[in-house]
């Protein structure tokens, strides 16, 4: 390839130019400006991986094909562009499973490459053959086996384009072993035409224009802004809708940084764990104005209930999220960033219409209700008390708040620590906060932090997990260290399976079934077996100096923090529930009422 | 209650499975599915029957019509459309009846399509409810074989067909070039004139 590391966008390969399957995939890649991948090779990629020796694009050997996905999402995750991963066959694709399930639960766009056996073998039980195509259907967006090489570029793009368009989501790309071998003459590919692939993007102008009418006529407006609009890049469109709207917004838990924490609209994440402020909002406003969100069960709590007394507009890019678990009164199809464009549009020329006396009347209503959400909000903030014995949960996300100031990086991984994290650490801006929310798979936190921090070297990036979590993870504390990667693991350890323990203590008469994590290992030298440093931490007054040593550290770093090990998340809304009726902390027991 | 859908789809690996999966992740059993090429050999039409909550019907045909391979997947069961069936009966009578079978025969519209001492292999066509009243009839006669072929279905409404046109292809990525993974999603050159869905 002529394509030097210095330049590596400058010259691509010539029309008719003969190559091998193997290094067409890697023309492609670099052509769909692709600069890094996360894979482990096998038996049927090596002659791609072959190719990949003296090619510039980067690839970073993971410890796990399950975080080659998760790396991956966290690339995407963290810039919006299409991840990539790769696979062998057989074993090496049923382990991306986990991670093609988390990116499709999530939308986040996403390439693997997964090896298959000698197409003269496929069907055979050969050595390392599963049925990828088969078994990757229901857990892609779509998913393609390539039969010659002549159709292998065609289908690169096209995965390509599936996977960052539309509502985005992962696609794979299953390569028996005699394509990456085979040799043809590359033709660069400059349509795609992908008939039945339906892209809804401008959404029904009548319909904006109603829903403009009804945001200006409501009295007690709320923002719903779900992960859609980061991933439409709305961000902008979202702080200055809110501004005009004049209206409270949630962002939920996969929307964190869509609205600035700072910003005066935002109350915070609704839900099952979410504040009393937001779901009291969410069950008090007379127009709930959903953006890019698809009213999942942890956020709704009991449907009947949901917003029992608002009219709703609901925009998405997916037409099947649209009346699929609520009936809008308008629903828009649409990507949101353009349809909220447009609605601003109508909403000025609306506005210049008011007569003055109606406007001021307008302002006084709203005036009202926005009396009563800060009321709501100081009434029942999140918990963030210290203790002077133990370091609480919440002091631990408390303070990595205020050391972060909503500009870093922080990928969580599942469970107890993941929600006290999403109620306690604020963002400045969106693409900050990662996480699995859709899935909620363990393992997630520390290999996306690698595709995060790979992606944003200038970064501050933590990996937040349980001492559950982290442990499906340590395989990767060495690609770490191999990738230099300056990543601070913070573990949150309550020495159990914390979330299943919370349910279990508050549902299950306190039956500690299979939750209490014995031997953890000694982070420090754990930390320091790898190379690197570490150590724990337990006494609140020395939590701060550890976790901006961990920052300043010139490398990766591994705090073990020890907290108290029998907090429970609150806010809780039991399963099955109207989000009003919240669970508080017991020794603040509160009547709400709703 | 039974819900006949109707589906265009490209003729691609997996295309099929892909439909039957939207039914089968949601846990819903087909009752009859028929699949054949079009005039297009590259695409085929499915008619498939299934039994679908009221509350989820529309939500299964978005599901389909999401899908890549899938050009239009159509609810027929509300709206004016022909389904049809048919079914072979082989029906096993004594000499006595066989005149009677061959009226009864008659009287369905059906066709003797095998004739033999022991009985008679019969084809009928139509409406899958009256196929269910011509088997209940055969029956009386003696011992029957079934075999059914599912509903064919098809829309009296002309449906607007609405495909997506090409898109230009990953760009050579020089300094500052786009590629297909960064353009917008609403990038659908003009000529898509999006249809409201709603
Ligand atoms: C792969 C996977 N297995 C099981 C679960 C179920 N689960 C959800 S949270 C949780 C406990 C996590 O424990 P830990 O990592 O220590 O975090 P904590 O809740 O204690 O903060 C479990 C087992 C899951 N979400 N993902
Ligand atoms: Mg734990």
């Amino acid at each position: 390839m002529q394509a030097t590391d210095h330049h590596p966008h400058i010259r691509r390969a010539e029309t008719g130019k003969l190559m091998t399957g193997a290094e067409m995939l890697l023309e492609c890649l670099a052509r769909e400006g692709v600069e890094c991948f996360f894979g482990y090779p096998g038996g049927v990629t090596i002659p791609f991986y072959d190719a990949l020796y003296s090619h510039h694009i980067r690839h970073v050997l993971v410890r796990h094909e399950e975080n080659a996905v998760f790396a991956a999402e966290g690339w995407a995750r963290a810039t919006g562009k299409v991840g990539v991963c790769c696979a062998t066959s057989g074993p090496g694709a049923t382990n991306l499973l986990t991670g093609l399930v988390d990116a499709l639960m999530d939308s986040i766009p996403l390439v693997a490459i997964t090896g298959q056996v000698h197409s003269k073998l496929i069907g055979s039980d050969a050595f390392q053959e599963a049925d990828t195509f088969g078994i990757t259907r229901p857990a892609t967006k779509h998913n393609f086996m390539v039969k010659s090489i002549a159709e292998l570029p065609q289908i690169v793009h096209e995965a390509f384009f599936l996977a960052a368009s539309g509502r985005p989501g992962p696609v794979l790309v299953d390569i028996p072993k005699d394509v990456f071998q085979a040799r043809g003459h590359y033709t660069p590919v400059d349509t795609i035409h992908l008939p039945g692939y339906k892209l809804f993007t401008e959404g029904h102008a009548g319909q904006i224009r109603r829903a403009a009418q009804l945001v200006l006529e409501a009295e007690r407006p709320m923002v719903y802004a779900g992960g859609g609009i980061i991933l439409g890049n709305a961000s902008a469109e979202l702080t200055e809708f809110c501004e005009l709207a004049d209206s409270p917004a949630v962002c939920t838990l996969m929307a964190l940084g869509a609205l600035s924490v700072n910003h005066p609209s935002y109350i915070s994440m609704p839900g099952m764990h979410g504040s009393y402020a937001a779901n009291m909002a969410m069950s008090e406003c007379d127009l709930l104005i959903a953006l890019g969100t698809r009213f999942d069960d942890r956020v709704t709590g009991s449907l009947p209930t949901f917003a029992r007394h608002a009219r709703v507009i609901h925009v998405d890019i997916d037409p099947a999220e649209v009346g699929k678990n609520r009936n809008p009164d308008i629903p828009i199809v649409g990507d949101v960033k353009r349809v909220l464009s447009k609605m601003m549009k109508v909403m000025h020329e609306l506005k210049a219409e008011i007569a003055p006396e109606a406007a001021a009347k307008k302002t006084e209503v709203r005036q009202k209700w926005w009396k009563q959400v800060r009321s709501w909000k100081e009434e029942r903030p999140y918990d963030r008390a210290r203790s002077a014995t133990e370091i609480r949960p919440q002091h631990l996300m408390d303070t990595i708040d205020k050391l972060s100031g909503g500009q870093a990086i922080v990928c969580s991984d599942v469970g107890q620590h993941q929600m006290w994290a999403a109620q306690l650490i604020g963002f400045n801006e969106p693409r900050l906060w990662i996480n699995s929310g859709g899935l909620g798979a363990m393992g997630f936190g520390v290999p996306s932090a690698m595709g995060a921090q790979m992606a944003r070297p200038d970064k501050l990036v933590f990996a937040i997990a349980g001492d559950g979590g982290f442990q499906m993870s340590i395989p990767e504390l060495a690609t770490i260290v191999s990738q230099s990667l300056p990543i601070k693991i913070i573990v949150m350890n309550n020495g159990y399976l914390g979330m299943v323990r919370q349910w279990q203590t508050l549902f299950y008469n306190n039956r500690l079934s299979s939750v209490v994590l014995e031997g953890f290992p000694d982070a420090e030298k754990l930390a320091s077996a790898y190379g690197f440093a570490g150590r724990t931490v337990e006494k609140p007054e020395e939590l701060e100096d550890a976790l901006r040593t961990a920052i300043n550290y010139p490398g990766p770093y591994l705090l073990n923090v020890k907290v108290t090990p029998d907090e429970n998340v609150y806010p809780m809304v039991p399963a099955g529930g109207a989000i009003f009726d919240m669970v508080f902390a017991p020794e603040t027991p509160a009547v709400v009422s709703a | 209650m039974l819900q006949t859908i109707s589906i265009l789809l490209e003729n691609k690996p997996g295309a099929l499975l892909r439909v039957t999966g939207v039914l089968s992740a949601r846990g819903y059993n087909i009752e009859t599915l028929t699949v054949a090429k079009t005039l297009d050999p590259e695409l085929s039409r499915m008619t498939i029957t299934v039994d679908v909550e009221d509350r989820l019907r529309t939500q299964v045909v978005k599901q389909m019509n999401k899908l890549v391979n899938v050009l239009q997947a159509s609810d027929l069961t509300d709206s004016p459309a022909v389904i049809r069936e048919m079914v072979l009966v082989r029906v096993r009578c004594p000499q006595d009846s066989r005149t009677s079978v061959l009226k009864e025969a008659e009287i369905f519209h059906s066709r003797i399509v095998d004739s033999s001492v022991e009985g008679f292999a019969i084809e009928a066509t139509g409406d899958p409810e009256k196929l269910d009243e011509f088997i209940e009839v055969m029956r009386t006669y003696g011992e029957i074989e079934v075999s059914r072929s599912g509903s064919v279905g098809m829309s009296l409404e002309t449906r607007k067909l609405r495909l997506q046109p090409p898109v230009q292809a990953a760009v050579p990525s020089g300094p500052g070039a786009v590629s297909s993974s960064t353009i917008p999603s609403g990038a659908a050159p003009s000529g898509s004139a999006p249809v409201p869905v709603i």
